[in-house]
């Protein structure tokens, strides 16, 4: 029955739900993802696709398993009855048999013979993974999705160094979820229904169960208040001010009659809370600057709903909202009796819903001045934690006039930095170019030389100066173009993660190149 | 990455290819290394290189070593041991064993790819090693549907190498002691044959870590136990009577209701019966609804308290954890490169994040350092203080600890909890002082605990 099949998929996916909920995995599921190349780091990619839920994707690879010997059967997802048969193909049946609710496809073909006989074919996914391509190829596909506005992928595995490449336009997030978020309270601007509802709170005509039983929002509102009228309007700034408003809260703690103050652990959260507390409710940087663009302050009919929404909020923070964001609405757990934690927290729900409303009516007005329906998703929930990605593409980190050399050279002045794998990379493509071939996959002394060519070409081009020293020629000689299962698997996990980012819009992704150095269990985001 | 080749050659390959596979496509010998097939190990194994480790000395015997006589043990054929064991038999590795107690559930099968579901209620070690030695030819992987707990010293004297996929951090000290136990000293110089190096990998969500461990050399699981922060439980108050939260009215429905109303007999809670979740979300429901609270759902039902049947998990840390373990197996095994030294640290929630970094041996370690623990109490103190410090404290976060000594020669239990007519025996002994039990400064108490295989000593040192 559908409710069967619904509650046991629920029960398969119910470790991962936790983490992106049924929205993000309704994304995951339907989204159409393409991988070019189905070798261990590629087939190790979508493997974790897979099982997470993905229904459907696109395989291609043009080449026969079994022609490079070295290659069977270091991939998971090849068997001795791959032998003879389309990579994809094999790849595919396999993949596929990991979940019983997905199947893929696969097509027979080079991604530029497929640019070749149709530019628009990668224009329908959502996500394109090209792993192990030849430079020309990935600059070629690099363009072509980069003005389709699709996000591209680029993995490697390359002896025991990992590559990622993000190559996308413009990716909005809308949930990131942070680790550490402060907690939303309003405490150094108390909102006109908080007022009131401390309003309501005499603490020095409570008995002890109530006095003990009040949450220490109220407790620490409660003597700001007292705080603030004698100290003409300036709450405590620095930490002998802060302590001296600790000490006040503990001043306030019930005495028995030997005048011993009293067991109040709700007291101690308030003074334990002060520093938090009063942190100054503001703006974040990143959200004051997504403020600032040009697609929040431009909305026309061809404006995505993230920029609409988030100009509502702009809008709202300008007005009802004054100066500050939506509220978010949520307290931490506090000692407290039930009446007393409920009401407190139904007082932020009830103005972070007021808040929504405020947003909705801009959003109205905005989409009708341009004539535009969408739908509506938690963008007020979150509103501190839009985030805005934007990569560099491959033409401008490829290209001689904007290559990033402050990022290159800055670099490379540490001895420990990962950015030599990056050059490295860079000119054992240049050595595929040159000699169809990789350097060392069959004799490594002779090929060292000419490595050492391609780098000094390499830097030379780029008017790069930096040293690489001869021990990373020879190692790289050494790798012999080698993909070590377990450097692929950890691309696999890494680069699967990433496109489950892209897919669903929620967490952050890396920008724009990662590489992974698994000899020292090390690794860098390099901006590039 | 194929060359350029006449389709006729490129037929004619495949076609010999094929041949030699099917000569010995068994599983059983090692007689199918067809030409090529570890190609890609080989490298590392055969060439030399300048960031090799130092003992490091190209040769074709590491790969006959990895392929015949490297012993390689897997705790765990979960999130974490599925990976492993295709990794390291995808490297070449064959003769592995796995442990795990666990049967295969439907909620495994987002990440634990060895698993169908087909397999549900099948043990896991079991499966796990079938599909290995299916799938990839020559691969001997030897499963064990046992606890850890189940094996000696016999047991795991035999593995060059230990990699841990667990799940849970008792299960990892006891590991660590055991391993910690084979540990030889002459004249209180450490026998380095006798180091089994131990691989503990961990993830949670979105975060994983990798650690090397060689027992006795570098800091152990109890070495850095600060690192695991004891759980978050409730306050019994705030559950009987002051509930805010759903957690604490689904709380309150299964440490209270569910042993006063025995919805299904005597039988405990089973968090995989839906029908037991079902009885629970209700009661919780009502619950929530006296006192005004929402948010009780059945997930959040099922989820409580948070556990290890619980933690959300997904395919890709899990891969990448793994992956990072496998290749320390590998350095360690041939000694390709210098191992992790030895906490890598991964978070990809924001970007991708790893940390590597020497976590610290601890000069007295419970577990390692061979040296006596110090207990500081005044002879006024009752046992339950010792007890509650046994379990209460940071560095030893015991579960259950039994606490023995030596009284005028003869053997004395102060205080047993796992089994029923001793600690009824030895309950009163808890309201006594130290004093009141005969014990002197100085005196030697021996701890045993599910964290660790051997008795702790711990010596009384009395305060004023």
């Amino acid at each position: 029955t559908m409710a069967a099949t619904k509650t046991s998929k629920e029960q398969k996916y119910d470790r991962q739900l936790r983490l992106w909920g049924d929205h993000g995995q309704e994304t995951l599921e339907n989204a159409h993802v393409c991988l070019i190349n189905a070798i261990a780091t590629g087939t190790e990619i979508l493997k974790n696709l897979v099982l997470p839920g993905k229904q459907t994707w696109l395989c291609a690879d043009h080449n026969v398993a079994g022609t490079d010997e070295s290659i069977i059967l270091i991939d998971f997802f090849l068997s001795s009855d791959s032998i003879g048969k389309n990579r994809a193909q094999a790849a595919t049946e396999l993949l596929q048999e990991l979940n019983s609710d997905v199947s893929g496809n696969f097509v027979e073909e080079s991604p530029d013979k497929l640019l070749d006989d149709n530019p628009e074919f990668f224009h329908r996914f959502t996500i394109v993974i090209g792993v192990q391509l030849p430079e020309s190829t990935c600059l070629r596909l690099g363009s072509v999705l980069w003005h389709a506005s699709v996000p591209f992928l680029v993995c490697k595995t390359y002896g025991f160094i990992g590559y990622m490449r993000l190559v996308v336009q413009e990716h909005t997030v809308i949930e990131s979820h942070p680790d550490n978020a402060l907690e939303d309270l309003r405490l150094d601007q108390p909102f006109a229904e908080f007022k009131s509802h401390i309003q309501s709170y005499d603490l020095d005509s409570m008995d002890k169960k109530d006095h003990s039983h009040t949450p220490w929002i109220i407790i620490v509102a409660k003597y700001l208040e007292k705080w603030l009228s004698e100290h003409n309007c300036q709450p405590p700034k620095n930490y002998k001010e802060k302590e001296a408003f600790r000490q006040f809260i503990r001043e306030g703690i019930l005495k028995n009659e030997n005048g011993i103050p009293e067991d109040e652990e709700n007291f101690e959260e308030a003074i334990k809370n002060v520093n938090t507390a009063l942190n100054p409710t503001k703006i974040p940087s990143a959200v004051e600057d997504l403020f600032n663009n040009e697609q929040c302050n431009n909305i026309t009919s061809q404006t995505p709903s993230f920029w609409v929404m988030l100009r509502a909020v702009k809008e709202f923070v300008h007005n009802e909202g004054n100066g500050s964001l939506p509220l978010r609405g949520t307290i931490p757990d506090m000692i407290a009796d039930s009446q007393k934690f409920i009401n407190l927290q139904n007082v932020y729900r009830k103005k972070a819903i007021q808040d929504v409303a405020g947003v909705s009516k801009h959003v109205e007005s905005l989409l009708q001045s341009v004539g535009k329906v969408c739908f509506q998703f938690p963008l007020c929930k979150n509103a501190s934690f839009l985030r805005v990605v934007r990569c560099r593409s491959l033409a401008e980190e490829y290209s001689v006039d904007s290559v990033n050399k402050d990022e290159i050279t800055s670099c490379m002045d540490s001895p420990d930095s990962e950015m030599v794998f990056y050059l490295m990379l860079r000119a054992v493509d240049r050595f595929y170019q040159r000699h169809s071939r990789y350097p060392g996959v069959y004799q490594v002394e002779e090929d060292i030389s000419r490595l050492k060519l391609c780098v000094n070409s390499l830097l030379q081009e780029y008017s790069l100066n930096v040293n690489i020293k001869d021990d990373y020629i020879h190692e790289f000689c050494r790798y012999g173009a080698a993909e070590p299962h377990t450097v692929a698997a950890f691309l696999g996990g890494s680069a699967a993660q990433e496109a489950v980012k892209l897919i669903s819009h929620q967490f952050v992704p890396f920008n724009n190149t990662f590489i992974y150095n698994a000899m020292s269990q090390t690794s860098a985001t390099l901006h590039l | 990455m194929a060359d350029a080749e006449e389709p006729e050659k490129k037929r004619r390959r495949i076609e010999d290819l094929t041949e030699k596979m099917a000569v010995d496509g068994g599983h059983k010998d090692g007689g199918c290394d067809w030409d090529g097939r570890w190609n890609h190990v080989r490298k590392f194994l055969e060439r030399p290189g300048p960031f090799t480790h130092p003992d490091f000395e190209p040769s074709t015997e590491s790969l006959q070593f990895l392929l015949e006589t490297c012993k390689i043990l897997v705790i765990g054929a979960g999130g974490l041991g599925c990976e492993l064991l295709k990794n390291l038999a995808l490297f070449g590795f064959r003769l592995i064993h796995v442990v795990d107690m666990d049967i295969i559930d439907l909620s495994n099968l987002n990440r634990q790819f060895l698993f169908r579901p087909k397999d549900v209620g099948r043990a896991k070690a079991d499966v796990a090693a079938d599909f290995i030695n299916r799938r990839i030819p020559g691969c001997k992987v030897v499963p064990h549907f046992k606890k850890i707990q189940d094996f000696d010293e016999s047991f795991y004297r035999q593995f060059h190498i230990i990699v841990c996929g667990l799940d849970s951090i008792i299960a990892r000290r006891w590991m660590n002691g055991m391993l910690i136990s084979l540990l030889s000293y002459e004249d209180g110089v450490l026998d380095p044959s006798s180091i089994i190096p131990l691989i503990d990998g961990g993830t949670e969500g979105f975060k994983g870590n990798a650690r090397v461990i060689l027992p006795g050399m570098t800091a152990c699981i109890d070495c850095t136990l600060e690192l695991y922060p004891p759980q978050i439980n409730f306050p019994m108050c705030t559950i009987a009577s002051m509930p805010r939260l759903p957690e604490h009215c689904i709380e309150y429905v299964r440490i209270l209701q569910w042993p006063k109303e025995k919805p299904f007999g005597d039988t405990s809670l089973d968090g995989d019966s839906p029908e037991h979740i079902q009885w629970v979300f209700e009661r919780a429901q009502e619950r929530a609804a006296e006192f005004n609270i929402t948010g009780v759902t059945y997930r959040l039902t099922q989820g409580e308290p948070v556990n290890k049947e619980t933690i959300p998990a997904v395919a890709s840390t899990n891969a990448v954890i793994a992956a990072a373990c496998a290749t320390e197996v590998f350095k360690i095994a041939t000694s390709a490169y210098i191992p992790l030294n030895n906490y890598l640290v991964f978070n990809d929630v924001d970007g991708l994040y790893t940390y590597t970094f020497e976590a610290e041996r601890k000069e007295n370690c419970s577990a390692c350092s061979q040296v006596p623990q110090d207990l500081q109490f005044p002879p006024s103190a009752k046992l339950q203080e010792v007890l509650e410090y046994l379990t209460e404290n940071a560095s030893l976060q015991m579960k259950s600890p039994a606490i023995t000594t030596t009284l005028e020669g003869k053997n004395k239990t102060l205080y047993l909890q796992s089994v029923k007519s001793i600690e009824e025996r030895t309950r009163p002994n808890l309201c006594k002082t130290l004093k009141e039990l005969g014990l002197s400064d100085g005196q030697e108490l021996a701890v045993a605990d599910v964290t660790t295989p051997q008795t702790v000593l711990f010596k009384l040192n009395f305060t004023a």
